[in-house]
């Protein structure tokens, strides 16, 4: 009977199909609009009235057959595309990663930045001065006499008469001090420059200067500090080392060691076997500073320390030579990316 | 400060090593920047007794000695030396001992010279690295003599002096009475709880009738004026031990009475100055201010101009001395000198400074005045340059003594209680460790409980309360310091102001695109600004100019930052680096003024670079980061400079206001500074961009209808600019939110001198939504305007 034709025809032609759009075709040729089956049913118009149930079954359950053995058909083709698919999609995941290159910040800011936040988090605020000071705010207010040997013209560029390139951060506290009434904590980092240019001194550098003025500060609380933001900054087991030392502006003035973080102290090349690393000057802050300052040195006390921002970096990151920092050297910027 | 150990035993009983001793000054703000063991070249070398002197067999110029060693044995030694004597004591180098020679440490061993056993060798004093000055006859021609009491056997270094140790103090500027022997001997007495023994300062008084008088007319510049005249003098070369001495400070002896001012020098830390008397004409010695034009010729045979800033020391008729840098030639000390004027002053230290800078002339006395010279000094000096005269028998001190100063300074005391102490350190002292240090260094301690506490003469940099808590913890010890976290300070709150903020996320949107951040030189030449060929009457050539710069280099302070960027991408091409992204946020400087007589203002500058890969539209995307992350109105136009190459020159603006500059390097100075490959430079305002940045976001509620997207492609003449099109897409329909350029095309379909630009744009759909057939009617509208305004014909 033709219906096991059609049903025989099907099969045969869905195996032949080579893709899901194929096989689509053979489908609808058999049971789309126009198909094969659907002439079928549409030619039981013509067929008795007596005979036209039992070939109306005979004809849907050729339908049904179709649809299971196409749906079938079709399951296998979907599996055999996606294993094609699969296989052509298959990449080399070993070669290199696309991205968007990104600059970095400089070793300078990027140290600048780790020193505020060691600070900002024990509330220091951040003050900026200007990078070209009066004598007053560099020299005098910090109670360095004007015949001082620091108010040579070898070691301070002058602009004109009281004018001249801050040699210190230092000149921030006197302007922050000026504004601003105890309790202070402060940060004032930023470029200074000296007449100095050979092979460890750099004319521009950058200092972070700190100031604390409160009641009842002492020196054990500026050892304590510092001891905090050794650890911060080296090693969690790093220590500090206070000696006499002389600035115009503290009183008393301390050289602070950081215990050397490439041998934990035991002394090795870059701590010249010593086990302590020069970092910083500090001091309690000199009471005519604080008297040029309108701050009453009986009712308050402080303490002050500075660094080298660039020195700090050098130790850090193992940098040789300051002229890295202004050389400005992509290969050498690139190494600090985060 | 040079200070041999030897010499400071004269004052202290030193009990403890070298090693030990520069621990202990470091301990104290005595840093030992540098130990010198003077003997540490030289080694198994001992005292040897020569008993015999034969001739060699084979060799004429040999001789064979038979040398008694001491402990050592007998040794035979040939020599080439002719000095060589039987009973002489030489110094013998055993085998396996160390000698200098020219060409460094050598070696010693037993050997054969022409087929005879030598088993050392005789030293010269200059394989011992000595001379005359150091020790006597060791400049000799020859083999060092020594002195028939030195004990056979012996380590020659112990003979000679070599076993001693200098150490090299750095003396910090608050301590100039430590520039000096007995200044650190002071201190070491005080460390090791010694007593300091002071150096004789006596001697006998003969009259006299001399009458030259001291008129010291700036008493400001000169506090105090000692002169002390010396009669009988008899000129001579100083005894061994004071030319030992001196040669251990590098100090070459010249004769006994020069030598003695170097040695109080050395010794006190005063400078002094010897003058011929029969030279000085008058009987007055002026200290005053030298008068413009006046000149005097110094010892060292220089002439120099003087002004009124250099003070000198003058006989009736002129200058004899440049104050306390140098004596005047026509009064030196000299062979036939028979008497003496010995002056010990103290001078004002900025006023030496400057002098010897103005002039170029530095000596040991103007570096010691540098340092600052007390009051009382000059005083003790003096008596010690007299008692040396009188024990060196150089001449016969007289009893006329001039001694002229203004006042004498009031002593520095200070009152205060223990708990004043410990109120600044943190920690509590006990009251007899106070009292017992400030006792050893010297100081006065009177009263109970509250004490008042007398600094010594020599200390001026005493004035309060914080200097005896530094005197008494540097004494007491800095590890006595318990560190405490602000036990009693405010909670404060910490962190960056806005502004500072801000500045961290306008890096950090430069990083972002790609750029490191680079850091210049504050200050550049003026030649750079003329790479830029700016014209003379250019605002940036007013810069603020160094007064005293390094050099031209470095000579005025940067008005505009690019210089500084094109000299960092020549030396990264320079050094291979192809291709790269910098940017620098930094200060410009501009004064009203120049000179300025107030501070110059300060504004920040941001200048970004790239060079290599990326062109003039890879730049302007970092600009437009930067106008989107703080939502600046940023507009980019044909611009010019005349550094920059005049096709691709954009000026930029802000709300209209012109803030920067983008472009290409121009060509002709990219090929004057061999840069092969394209630079794009970016000068912006920051001070003017920080002025409009956003300060937070603006919600805007997000539209009901999704937006409707076209494209558009219309042919132009190629003189019409984007921003042109794009301006008439947007005056022509309102609806239009953006109007982004995405394509540009050229060819010979379009026509010559015609493009083909594509934009995407986008419509705002509005409360009602916009449909496709509305958004249709809307863009024919845009093509029509094109047509119109622009002669555009859609593509």
């Amino acid at each position: 009977m033709e219906v096991d034709e059609v049903m025989q025809e099907a099969a045969r032609e869905a195996e032949q199909a080579q893709n899901s759009r194929e096989l689509y075709e053979v489908k609808m040729r058999y049971l789309g609009r126009t198909g094969k089956v659907t002439a079928l049913l549409k030619s039981m118009r013509e067929i008795s009235a007596d005979k036209r149930p039992a070939f109306g079954k005979t004809v849907n359950a050729l339908r049904e057959k179709l649809e299971t053995l196409f749906s079938a058909h079709e399951e296998r083709a979907k599996e055999r595309e996606l294993a094609r698919r699969l296989a052509e999609e298959r990449i080399d995941v070993t070669m290199p990663g696309r991205r968007a290159q990104k600059g970095a910040l400089h070793p300078v800011t990027r140290v600048k930045n780790e020193l505020i936040d060691i600070f900002a988090g024990m509330g220091f605020e951040v003050f900026e001065g200007p990078e070209i000071e009066t004598e007053y705010y560099n020299f005098t207010a910090l109670n360095t006499p004007a015949d001082h040997p620091a108010r040579d013209m070898q070691d301070t560029f002058y602009i004109s008469d009281g004018i001249l390139l801050r040699t210190q951060t230092s000149a921030g506290q006197i302007r922050l001090m000026e504004k601003k009434k105890p309790p202070i904590k402060m940060l004032s980092p930023g470029r200074v420059f000296r007449s100095d240019d050979d092979a460890t001194h750099s004319p521009m550098f950058h200092q972070m200067e700190g100031l604390v003025v409160d009641k009842g500060i002492t020196l054990c609380d500026l050892q304590g500090m510092l001891d905090e933001f050794a650890r911060t900054m080296f090693s969690s087991t790093s220590k500090t080392r206070l000696r006499p030392s002389y600035f115009p502006f503290t009183e008393p003035s301390v050289e602070v060691d950081v215990s050397c973080a490439a041998c934990g102290g035991k002394g090795c090349p870059l701590c010249k076997g010593t086990g302590w690393i020069e970092v910083l000057g500090a001091g309690m802050v000199n009471r005519r500073v604080l008297e040029n300052c309108g701050v009453d040195p009986e009712e308050y006390a402080g303490f002050a320390f500075g660094m080298g921002i660039e020195r700090i970096a050098m130790l850090k990151y193992g940098i040789g030579h300051i002229r890295l920092f202004t050389e400005n050297d992509v290969r050498f910027l690139e190494q600090f990316k985060d | 400060m040079k200070i041999p150990l030897s010499w400071l035993k004269e004052f202290v009983d030193i009990d403890v090593s070298a090693e030990e001793l520069e621990r202990l000054l470091f301990a104290r703000g005595f840093e030992v920047e540098e130990t010198v063991r003077l003997g540490k070249d030289v080694e198994k070398i001992v005292v040897g007794n020569i008993l015999s002197v034969e001739k060699h067999p084979d060799a004429d110029r040999l001789t064979v000695c038979k040398t008694d060693c001491g402990g050592y044995g007998v040794k035979q030694i040939c020599t080439a030396a002719t000095n060589v004597f039987a009973g002489a004591l030489v110094p013998v180098a055993l085998d396996g001992a160390t000698v200098l020679s020219q060409e460094g440490a050598r070696k010693i061993k037993t050997g054969k010279l022409r087929g005879v056993l030598s088993e050392g060798m005789f030293c010269s004093g200059e394989e011992l690295g000595i001379d005359d000055d150091f020790f006597p006859g060791a400049s000799v021609n020859g083999i060092l003599i020594l002195p028939p009491a030195s004990a056979v056997g012996a380590d020659v270094k112990t003979v000679v002096g070599l076993d001693d140790v200098i150490f090299d103090i750095a003396v910090t500027a608050n301590r100039p009475d430590c520039q000096s022997v007995v200044g650190i001997a002071r201190e070491v007495a005080a460390i090791l709880k010694k007593p300091f023994k002071m150096c004789a300062l006596d001697y006998p008084e003969a009259e006299t009738a001399e009458k030259i008088g001291v008129r010291v007319e700036d008493a400001a510049l000169c506090p105090r004026y000692i002169g002390q005249y010396v009669k009988d003098v008899s000129i001579a070369p100083s005894p061994a031990w004071m030319r030992h001495r001196l040669a251990l400070m590098d100090i070459r002896s010249i004769s006994n009475v020069v030598d003695i001012t170097n040695y109080v020098l050395c010794e006190m830390g005063q400078p002094m100055h010897a003058f011929d008397r029969a030279t000085l004409r008058g009987d007055e010695i002026v200290v005053r201010r030298a008068r413009t034009g006046e000149k005097i010729v110094t010892l060292d045979k220089k002439e120099f101009t003087l002004t009124p800033e250099n003070l000198l020391i003058c006989d009736g008729e002129g200058p004899v001395a440049l104050a306390g840098i140098m004596g005047g030639l026509n009064s030196e000390i000299g062979a036939d000198t028979r008497e003496v004027f010995f002056e010990a002053a103290s001078f004002a230290r900025d006023n030496v400074r400057k002098t010897s800078r103005a002039l170029g002339q530095r000596s040991d006395s103007s570096s010691r005045f540098e340092k600052g010279v007390d009051f009382f000094t000059p005083e003790v000096a003096m008596r010690r340059a007299l008692h040396l005269v009188w024990e060196l028998g150089c001449g016969t001190p007289t009893a006329y003594r001039a001694d002229v100063y203004a006042r004498v300074p009031a002593p520095r005391t200070v009152r205060l209680t223990c708990a004043d102490v410990d109120a600044i350190l943190g920690i509590r002292v006990p009251e007899e460790e106070i009292r017992a240090i400030l006792t050893r260094l010297g100081f006065g301690v009177e009263g109970e409980e509250t004490m008042t506490v007398t600094a010594p003469p020599f200390r001026e940099d005493i004035d309060g309360k914080a200097d005896i808590a530094e005197e008494v913890i540097r004494s007491y010890g800095y590890e006595h310091i318990v560190p405490t976290f602000l036990k009693t300070a405010h909670v404060t709150h910490g962190g960056l102001t806005p502004e500072q903020e801000q500045e961290n996320k306008f890096k950090q949107t430069l990083l972002n695109e790609g750029y490191f951040e680079a850091l210049g030189y504050s200050f550049y030449s003026p030649k750079d600004l003329d790479l830029l060929r700016l014209p003379p009457d250019a605002e940036e050539r007013r810069a603020v100019t160094l007064r005293n710069p390094i050099g031209e280099d470095l000579s005025i302070m940067r008005t505009i930052l690019v210089p500084t960027m094109i000299a960092n991408v020549v030396r990264n091409v320079r050094r291979g680096n192809e291709s790269g992204r910098l940017f620098e946020l930094a200060n410009v400087y501009r004064a009203e003024t120049l000179p300025p007589v107030e501070l110059p203002a300060e504004n920040k500058h941001v200048c970004i670079a790239l060079w290599g890969e990326g062109d003039f539209f890879d730049l302007k995307g970092a600009v437009e980061a930067i106008a989107e992350a703080f939502s600046l109105d940023l507009a980019f136009r044909a611009g010019e400079k005349p550094f920059l190459h005049p096709g691709a020159t954009a000026t930029v603006l802000l709300n209209g206001k012109e803030v920067g500059f983008l472009g290409e390097l121009h060509p002709s100075i990219a090929a004057g500074l061999t840069l092969e490959k394209k630079t794009f430079l970016c000068e912006l305002d920051y001070g003017a961009l920080k002025r409009k940045f956003r300060k937070d976001v603006t919600y805007l509620p997000i539209p009901k209808f999704p937006a409707v997207k076209r494209d558009l492609a219309v042919v132009v003449a190629e003189e019409r600019t984007c921003d042109e099109v794009r301006a008439c897409i947007l005056r022509a329909c309102k609806a239009v939110k953006r109007a982004d350029l995405f394509d540009v095309y050229r060819d010979f379909r379009i026509g010559k001198g015609k493009k083909s630009m594509a934009f995407r744009l986008t419509f705002a759909a509005g409360d009602k939504g916009l449909t496709p057939e509305a958004a249709d009617v809307l863009f024919q509208k845009i093509v029509l305007s094109l047509k119109a305004e622009l002669g555009a014909e859609l593509r």
